[in-house]
């Protein structure tokens, strides 16, 4: 246990080697992390606890603190040698429970280099249990830590007292252990206060955005280029063709491979074998690598909360604060990480906001890979104007939402943590857990997707609903009528109906209108199943008719611009 | 009031106070009491967001951001 911040997930992690997110952003680890280690020959579990700053729970993460210690044997008490006087008020709580624990004196090398010396020694004999000094970052001192949980100490000294007494205690240790020389302003002092102040913070944090976004193209780029693209071309295409020609013309040819006859293109032929491997695996995989990679930097350096600051006070005019970035940034790999992460939101009113306004206006990975993929022929500019528009939606439909939906949204109370340097091992582990998370998530999706859509086609139902719609289209959105029915598909799989309009021949401007609709209109299953458990029943159909009336609208609004009267 | 108290909102970014009184509810009391920012502590404003935007203090090495509805209620008293 210990205050967000302070390196418990990194600890957890060395402890049990196990996967675990470990984030520096306040809120992340709201569902707890469970490991088995082994001392001696006993096996135990540990439990990475929410981080919290003391037993009087304020929010949702820190009661499940609160509560988990009640099945505690022992506790890991993580302190961080940085901030030692504000550790330490969760400690004498905890100490308070009589409870064994011991203390890991973590980031001691860190308060070394700021000057700081903590005299562990000292610290230990006034709190009579086994304090040990750790970097979690480099595994030092973990070996030390789990011996001394063999010697974990209760000291029956320490009565349950009241804040101001505990605050008492802790100035009198504080004086006895710890000894801070003056320094002078470092150099990340300097950058920490560059990129909070609003002068400096906001071109550097545009600058920091474009540049990430740019990364994730070229690192998901080189990945397709060297190694999916050749991969599937060179051995598999010659695999697959030799399939084909065993398979001959029927059913099974059409639902594994495409149509019987015709060359086969990954992403257009529609088979299982074809499209539902090539999409996920070689067009949309790379660039969630890429994402997920960049995030994990981002958030372990501790930028996020400082990106909360300078926007927060945009986003309170949408009714939410400067945290609704977080399931924006989320959502733009997957929407369902970013559905769930509304969570951290305080009211009702900013949940609904922030998980419409996902929904609306933030395209997932991969659907962005395939907005690249159809729109990147005719040039970067058309690829801009979507995310211009859907960037205009966000604000727009945020201003509207928040004069409407009832409710009240708080400010803004958030710990803004030291810059930090990420451990390469847990960002790659990190990357991995998620990139693995998707793997599993979003294959059988893709894979039912497709299947789906190939029944539908067989049994007629796609080209009835064409024709349906046709009207409709041509006139109101000025798209050809078997728009439509990627429209459908998008339902199913946002990726899959992007690419479902490469063969229909639109011109650029069309394909910026149906590529905008079909983020907007409606979210995928996956994303629509999580809304559904976050937000309940009620708030999510309304939220789904906001989503479909925006769209139509969007889509007549941006027809009228492009094209003028029907 | 004296004459040297002031909203913590007023302080000018990169100058010290100390924290004489904390005004608002009991939640919000304990709240910021387990973040070690009570009275008696000595803050300092490291910037402050335009346009209504929130700030961010310095109170011992914890940093926080909090919304100037927030910082209005803690009295402060200018040290430098």
């Amino acid at each position: 246990m210990g205050n967000p911040n302070v390196g418990k997930s990194v600890v957890f992690s060395r402890l049990t080697g196990a996967n675990v997110i470990a984030s520096n952003y306040p809120g992340t680890t709201v569902d707890y992390a469970k490991g088995k280690m082994r001392i001696g020959n006993e096996n135990v579990e540990i439990i990475d606890a929410p981080g919290t700053y003391s037993l009087e729970p304020t929010n949702k993460a820190e009661e499940v603190a609160a509560n988990m210690l009640k099945e505690t044997d022992v506790i890991i008490n993580v302190i961080d040698a940085t901030n030692l006087e504000r550790n330490l008020y969760l400690t004498l709580q905890l100490l308070e429970k009589h409870i064994p624990m011991v203390i890991a004196l973590n980031l001691s090398d860190e308060a070394c280099h700021l000057g700081i010396d903590v005299n562990k020694e000292r610290l230990q004999e006034l709190l009579q249990i086994p304090v040990t000094n750790t970097c979690a970052l480099t595994g030092e001192g973990i070996k030390s830590l789990v011996d001394s949980l063999a010697h974990a100490g209760i000291n029956k000294k320490i009565k349950k007292t009241s804040r101001e007494g505990r605050w008492i205690e802790i100035g009198s240790l504080i004086e006895k252990v710890e000894h801070i020389q003056h320094r002078h302003h470092s150099l990340r002092d300097k950058l920490e206060d560059l990129t909070i102040r609003p002068l400096t913070g906001i071109p550097i944090a545009v600058g920091i955005i474009l540049f990430a976004f740019w990364l994730v193209r070229f690192i998901g780029e080189s990945i397709i280029t060297f190694i999916f693209n050749p991969l599937f071309e060179q051995i598999y295409k010659p695999v697959i063709e030799q399939l084909s020609s065993y398979l001959g013309p029927g059913i099974l040819h059409t639902l594994m491979i495409g149509e019987y006859g015709k060359e086969i293109l990954f992403d257009q032929s529609l088979g299982m074998l074809t499209t539902g491997l090539y999409v996920p695996l070689a067009m949309v995989l790379p660039y969630i690598i890429a994402f997920y990679f960049i995030l994990s930097c981002l958030e372990d350096t501790g930028y996020m909360p400082r990106l909360a600051t300078l926007v927060d006070n945009l986003f309170h005019k949408l009714g939410m604060h400067g945290h609704g970035i977080i399931p924006l940034f989320l959502g733009l790999g997957c929407n369902v990480p970013g559905a769930l992460s509304t969570r951290t939101l305080e009211t009702r009113k900013q949940r609904f906001i922030s998980a419409t306004l996902l929904a609306i206006a933030v395209p997932c990975m991969a659907q962005t890979a395939m907005v690249f993929g159809v729109l990147g022929a005719y040039g970067v500019i058309y690829i801009a104007l979507v995310f211009l528009i859907l960037g205009i939606l966000y604000v727009s439909m945020g201003l509207l939402l928040n004069r409407f939906v009832k409710g009240t949204s708080p400010e803004i109370f958030m710990e803004v943590p030291s810059y930090r340097r990420p451990s390469f091992r847990a960002i790659l582990k990190k990357t991995w857990m998620r990139v693995r998370w998707f793997v599993r998530e979003a294959i059988p999706f893709l894979f039912l997707g497709v299947l789906i859509i190939n029944i539908l086609y067989y049994i007629g139902f796609l080209q009835w609903i064409g024709v349906i719609l046709t009207p409709m289209m041509e006139v109101m959105f000025g798209l050809p009528g078997e728009a439509s029915t990627s429209l459908v598909i998008g339902f199913l799989r946002k990726d899959l109906a992007v690419g479902m309009l490469i063969p229909l021949g639109m011109i650029p401007l069309q394909l910026v209108i149906a590529v905008t609709m079909l983020t907007v209109y409606f979210p995928c299953v996956a994303t629509f199943s999580v809304l559904l458990k976050e937000l309940g029943l009620k708030d999510m159909i309304k939220a789904t008719m906001i989503m479909v009336g925006v769209a139509a609208s969007v889509g007549f609004i941006l027809r009228l611009l492009f094209f003028g009267l029907p | 009031m004296d004459p040297q108290t002031i909203s913590l909102v007023d302080l000018p970014v990169k100058s010290i106070a100390k924290i004489i009184d904390i005004n608002g509810g009991i939640g919000f009391q304990e709240k910021l009491d387990v973040m070690g920012i009570r009275v008696g502590k000595t803050v300092t404003v490291v910037s402050k967001q335009p346009f209504h935007g929130p700030l961010t203090i310095k109170v011992c090495s914890t940093k926080m951001t909090l919304g100037r509805g927030m910082a209005r209620k803690i009295l402060v008293e200018v040290v430098s």
